[in-house]
């Protein structure tokens, strides 16, 4: 089991020391992210003064958490498409390791990259906006972004699988899945406001639950007995997302191995 | 004895798009056989790429495949390499088969592509601390191998930390070569490991090759276009031409084969002409595509 987690790490090295070498882009990404959060913030700002900091933060909230969720989706999901593109899918994919080693690594990858960008911007936006955390149950708040990782790990093993099984189009059809669950989810309001069709699909959504439980325990301060709802409902989407998204992924991967996919690209 | 590795009626077809002449014929049967599908996506057919291909390889043995560009060469290394499955026929791997048994074959193998599939923005040591950990090597114990085998290249060693792109193809081709042979796998598999080499990095390639046969026994399979090369390393050679071997023999009963009314024995180029049906001209244009 140990030797396991130690092959995984190899994935989390390789894409620190990419991120290393790439520098000046990721500092490209962060400063448009928390340029990205602070406009978002300042939409708040508007209104009576009273309940500014309550506006600023239900905004923020969403922008941070959608942040940290689309980064760990997309690093799991654009997984394939990255080793396509840098022709090694090849190579990875014939190490002598369960498929699990290898995902696990990616995952954890794209908690960690994930968490830090969203610290990031967190400072930047603390600095900015002044905001007061004073009421907030922070633990809580860390709880459900937790929770929630299962569940967007699950969605993206099963997003993965697109630019395994189509080398052109997959990775755009990623971007349009994304998309569809910042559009239903309730990132930067209230999930009331969709039309009555579109609403069902906020129920199937993690990032929903996410994201109200995490603005209750960061605006009124509520615990896990208020949250247990929505924390339950997390970790069943997690416990059920995650053997979908790897069962998904492993089917694709024998059709790709079948059809010949599972190579790079050119 | 078991065969180190072995092919027992393997098949392998793809479904690719239909080129202009297939596209015509089908033209030809009129507008019943049109389908509104053809309109958004392309017609493809069947390609068989590998037929009806069996042979073993025995232990130790360094055994070539020979074949022009699009002869089912690397569609049989990738068999092998469990990246492909089979549509019908068997491959194993010291007896595991590649489809049932895959972790277990690939826990024997490890492969040496035409491409330098890469990580190109990290440096040598990066991409081999990288392999090292993913194939359950000790990343230190891996390190340590990859460079003894760098230098037995003649790769400088302060080269081991310039990102790879900044280096040649022959370079990163040393690297390729170091990181399959880190893991000590029992059975090696190269495709064309030479393609874009200098003389110099070609010759010491070559010795690297026969060194590790000789000291652990491995097993190669070695696909290449040099005929020097085939001619140097393998104990025996197979010529594939439309995904079907035409030849299997060692390089000296090959050319014998085609021995004249005199007794002269052609080059292993000449045969490998004859064999597929070439000629010098279709070689070099298809050489250039």
């Amino acid at each position: 089991m140990f030797d396991k987690i130690k092959s995984s790490y190899a994935l989390v090295q390789r894409n620190f020391n990419m991120v290393r070498r790439d520098i000046g882009w990721e500092l490209v990404f962060i400063v448009y992210e928390v340029v990205n959060v602070l406009t978002i913030g300042f939409i708040g700002v508007n209104g009576p003064k009273e309940t500014m900091n309550e506006r600023v933060l239900y905004l923020v909230a969403g922008a941070l958490l959608w942040g940290f969720l689309s980064a760990l989706f997309h690093e799991v999901a654009e997984s394939v498409a990255w080793e396509r593109w840098e022709g090694t899918i090849e190579y990875s994919f014939m190490a002598p390791q369960p498929r699990g080693v290898y995902m696990f690594g990616v995952c954890m990858w794209g908690i960690l990259y994930g968490f830090v960008r969203t610290a990031i911007c967190l400072a930047a936006v603390t600095l900015m906006f002044r905001i007061s955390l004073a009421g907030a149950n922070l633990w809580a708040a860390l709880l459900t972004l937790a929770a929630s990782s299962l569940a967007f790990i699950g969605m993206g093993l099963a997003a993965a699988v697109l630019p395994l099984i189509s080398p052109e189009k997959g990775s755009p059809a990623t971007h349009i899945f994304q998309a569809l669950v910042l559009l239903v989810s309730g990132v930067y309001y209230d999930v009331s406001v969709l039309p009555a069709w579109v609403r069902p699909f906020s129920h199937v959504s993690p990032a929903t639950y996410t994201l109200r439980a995490a603005r209750a325990a960061l605006l009124e301060g509520a615990g896990l007995r208020a949250l247990a709802p929505d924390l339950v409902m997390l970790l069943v989407l997690g416990v059920v997302l995650i053997p979908f998204g790897f069962a998904v992924f492993s089917a694709g991967e024998r059709y790709a191995m079948r059809t010949g996919k599972l190579k790079r690209n050119g | 004895m078991t065969a180190a590795i072995e092919c027992l009626h393997a098949h392998k077809s793809f479904r690719e798009p239909a080129d202009g002449e297939d596209r015509a014929n089908h033209r030809g049967r009129g507008l019943a056989s049109l389908r509104v599908l053809d309109l958004v996506a392309p017609r493809k057919v069947r390609v068989d790429a590998v037929k009806d291909v069996s042979f073993q390889v025995k232990k130790g043995e360094i055994f070539g495949i020979l074949g022009p560009n699009g002869s089912g060469k690397s569609t049989l290394i990738r068999l092998i390499a469990t990246l492909l499955t089979p549509d019908s026929g068997t491959v194993t791997v010291f007896g595991q088969d590649v489809v049932c048994d895959r972790l277990a074959v690939r826990r024997c193998i490890n492969r040496v592509s035409v491409e330098a599939a890469f990580f190109k923005r990290l440096s040598a040591l990066e991409n081999l601390e990288y392999a090292a950990r993913l194939y359950g090597l000790d990343a230190r114990e891996g390190k340590r191998r990859a460079e003894d085998i760098l230098e037995r290249l003649g790769f400088l060693h302060k080269k081991m930390t310039v990102p790879l792109e900044n280096l040649s193809r022959g370079m990163q081709q040393k690297v390729a070569i170091a990181r399959a042979l880190m893991t000590a796998p029992v059975a090696l598999l190269l495709d064309e490991p030479t393609t874009g080499l200098d003389p110099v990095s070609k010759r010491e390639v070559q010795d690297f090759v026969l060194e590790v046969r000789e000291t652990h026994d491995t097993t190669v399979i070695l696909t290449t276009h040099d005929m020097q090369e085939a001619e140097r390393l393998c104990d025996r050679i197979a010529v594939i031409h439309g995904g079907e071997f035409v030849a299997l023999d060692t390089p000296q009963n090959l050319k014998a084969r085609f021995a004249d009314g005199d007794g002269r024995v052609p080059t292993l180029e000449a045969v490998f002409f004859r064999l597929t049906g070439s000629n010098v001209d279709d070689w070099m244009r298809e050489q250039g595509e």
